[in-house]
This record gives C-alpha cells, sequence and structure tokens, in this order.
C-alpha cells in the first residue's frame, strides 16, 4: 500500500472514533470495597436483620447526555454471604436457603434505566437468584459523582428493591413477617 | 460349658480383691471402665443428636435447645478425652488374650489409636463451626470457650463437612470396634470383652 494511500485510511478510520459515542463504562470497585450488597429481613417481626454478600463483580454504563442507555451488570458469589454470625451463615448456604453449591451465583442484568425529575431513578433489569429469574425494578438515587483525588474518576449511587423469597424458590418458614428481603445495593464504579 | 457370663458383679474371691481401680497385666481398672464406657454412651448420643437437630426447622421447640446441648456436651466430652488419655498413658495396659496372633493385635491397636485421633479431630472441627465468626462456646452458660482460628471464608461449611464426615466414619469404626468384641465373646470365648466390663467369669 502506498504511503497517501495509508495515511487516508488512518485519517479515515479516526474520524470514524467519535460518530460511535459510547456510554462511559464503569467498573465497581470491589477492589477497595467501595461497593455493598446487603439484604435485610425482620426477624419474628422482632428486629431488622442485616446481612452482605461480600464477594461480587459488576460494571455499569452511563452516559449523563443520554441516561436511558444506561445498563448495571453484577455477579454474586452466593457463598460470600454474611450475617455475621457463623451458624446462621452456614445454615443460609445449605439447601434450606440459597443453597450455594448448586447456586454459586446470582446475578443482576438491567434492562431499562429511567430519570426522575429529582434526582431518583428507576433501574428496571433480571434477577437471578436461586437458580430462578425474575422482573424487578430497583429504585435508584443518584449519590455523586466526579474526579478523585488519585487521578480517577467516580460514581455512585444507592439502589434498593424488594423481593419475596418465595418468587425465587426459597421458601423456608422465616415467619410471617419474613416473607419479603430488602435488597440495598451501595455502589461505585471507577471510570475506564 | 455355658458361655454366659455366671457370675455377676465385681466378686471378691480368695487371691484377688475386687476390681482395682487401675489397671492390671490381667484387666482394666474401674476408672478405665467407667472412662471407656461413658464415653462411648457419650459419642452415640452426641451421633443422634447431631443427626436429628440438623433436620429440625425454625419453628421446632428444640431449634436453639438441641444444638445449645450438642456443644456444651462436646466440649465436656473433649475434656473427658484428655482425662481419659492421660489415664491411660500412666496405666499398664492390660495384655491381650493368648491366642490373639499379631495381626489381630495390630488391627485393634490401630483401630483404638484412629477411634482417639478421629475423636479430637471430630470435636476441634465442631468447634471450629461455631467459632468461625470469633463467637464463643458457651457451655451451659456456665463455661465460655473461646475462638482461637476464625474469619475464614467459608470456614464454618468445611468445618462442618468434616464434622459430619468423621462422624459418620467414627461411628462405623465403633460398630466393628463393638462387634469385634462380641466376636471375642462368643466365637473367641475369651476374657476380651469382660476385661472391659469389670466382671469375672468362669474364663479367668
Amino acid at each position: 500500500m502506498t504511503t497517501r494511500k495509508f495515511t487516508a485510511l488512518a485519517l479515515t478510520a479516526a474520524l470514524l472514533l467519535p460518530v460511535q459515542a459510547l456510554a462511559d463504562k464503569y467498573i465497581i470497585d470491589t477492589k477497595g470495597s467501595h461497593a455493598f450488597i446487603q439484604f435485610r429481613i425482620q426477624h419474628l417481626g422482632f428486629s431488622w436483620l442485616t446481612g452482605r454478600f461480600n464477594t461480587f463483580t459488576g460494571s455499569f454504563e452511563y452516559d449523563e447526555k443520554d441516561p436511558s442507555k444506561a445498563s448495571v451488570q453484577v455477579e454474586i458469589d452466593t457463598a460470600s454471604v454474611d450475617s455475621n454470625h457463623a451458624e446462621r451463615d452456614k445454615h443460609l448456604r445449605g439447601d434450606d436457603f440459597l443453597d450455594v453449591e448448586k447456586y454459586p451465583k446470582a446475578t443482576f442484568v438491567s434492562t431499562s434505566f429511567s430519570e426522575n425529575d429529582d434526582g431518583t431513578a428507576v433501574l428496571k433489569g433480571d434477577l437471578t437468584l436461586h437458580g430462578v429469574t425474575k422482573p424487578v425494578t430497583i429504585d435508584v438515587e443518584h449519590i455523586g459523582h466526579g474526579e478523585d483525588p488519585w487521578g480517577g474518576y467516580r460514581r455512585g449511587f444507592e439502589g434498593r428493591t424488594r423481593i419475596a423469597l418465595a418468587d425465587y424458590g426459597i421458601t423456608y418458614d422465616l415467619g410471617p413477617k419474613a416473607k419479603e428481603l430488602e435488597l440495598i445495593l451501595s455502589v461505585e464504579g471507577i471510570r475506564q | 460349658m455355658s458361655d454366659t457370663f455366671e457370675s455377676v458383679g465385681p466378686v471378691s474371691s480368695p487371691e484377688n480383691h475386687r476390681v482395682a481401680l487401675r489397671n492390671t497385666a490381667e484387666r482394666y481398672g474401674l476408672v478405665a471402665i467407667f472412662l471407656h464406657w461413658l464415653v462411648a454412651i457419650v459419642v452415640v448420643g452426641l451421633f443422634i443428636l447431631g443427626a436429628w437437630m440438623t433436620d429440625l426447622t425454625y419453628y421446632d421447640e428444640w431449634y436453639r435447645r438441641a444444638p445449645d446441648i450438642h456443644k456444651s456436651i462436646g466440649i465436656l466430652l473433649f475434656i473427658t478425652l484428655l482425662i481419659r488419655m492421660s489415664w491411660r498413658i500412666v496405666n499398664v495396659r492390660p495384655d491381650h488374650e493368648p491366642g490373639i496372633g499379631t495381626l489381630q493385635r495390630r488391627v485393634a491397636e490401630a483401630v483404638h489409636w484412629l477411634l482417639y485421633l478421629l475423636l479430637f479431630a471430630l470435636m476441634i472441627s465442631g468447634y471450629l463451626i461455631s467459632t468461625a465468626d470469633g463467637k464463643p462456646i458457651e457451655v451451659f452458660g456456665v463455661l465460655s470457650v473461646p475462638a482461637t482460628i476464625s474469619d475464614i471464608p467459608n470456614m464454618e461449611d468445611v468445618a462442618g463437612k468434616v464434622h459430619w464426615y468423621l462422624a459418620l466414619v467414627i461411628i462405623s469404626l465403633a460398630s466393628l470396634h463393638a462387634m469385634a468384641a462380641l466376636k471375642h465373646h462368643f466365637f473367641d470365648r475369651d476374657r476380651t470383652l469382660t476385661k472391659m466390663l469389670g466382671i469375672r467369669t468362669h474364663r479367668d
């Protein structure tokens, strides 16, 4: 190929780059542990029991100019469940509840995202838990975004949703006040 | 000749006293006998309790009580076995019955030591389940055994699996041990079993 043709080709390729407006991709900062997946469920109707999934990975795409294109993907290691009680956590991992040997991962894949007027948003997607996939709606609150002191750009939000355990095939009787589980996703991503 | 126990209880006879507290070359002493049967009953009892309690559900009355008892007795068993091992070390071991060949002797000793080893491993694995989060084990609300190794991810699950499989192996081995004792009593017609029952029979 002649030098001229090569240059023309290179310039054309360079021009094509800005045409594709990709949303910014963020990797959820699990290395620095600036993201938390917690759950809340009532204990016998007497108090709130809180636990966490300590190990998960994920990413999200977000474009301020076109938020409806935003998407989120999270994969949770179900065996990392932690409610600060060894015997309870062992029980939760067993086949009465999460059955982590059969279902070592739980996932969330978003299907739509829409901003409200007040700084909140609605994220919809498919949650796969205990081998069952169901659509969920997550209420999202933007927390903030910007440059960090170390040369990166971060964006964070918090999402909450409620699920019925029985919908996902977890039917162990924990009493009438413990049919629903609240999931609280506090997420910070580092822009790539 | 009858092969049932003809005389019952530790009987005084012209030459010998009753069964002594300490072991002799001839027979086990009362302390060893007591410790042996105590441990046997507790181990079988804890196995049954453990197998039953893991099937209980949230609303069963014994859901919390059974594991509390299981753990408390387990800790006490640990202490008892330490005492028993010490007693064994400072005592003479009664001779094997004449007529028991080398192979049987070796197998018997191997099984006995294996039972000790597996029991300690069993109790330690149980301890590691409950203390995996750093919390202590309460022994009947009186004694508190603190955690040592803790906070290893999935520690309670691994320890739990080990605990269950060890329990199965121990119960199998103990059954073998019991059947061997019965074989010695009814087939070999020797004193193997009666030495551990603290009774004298026509076989003495």
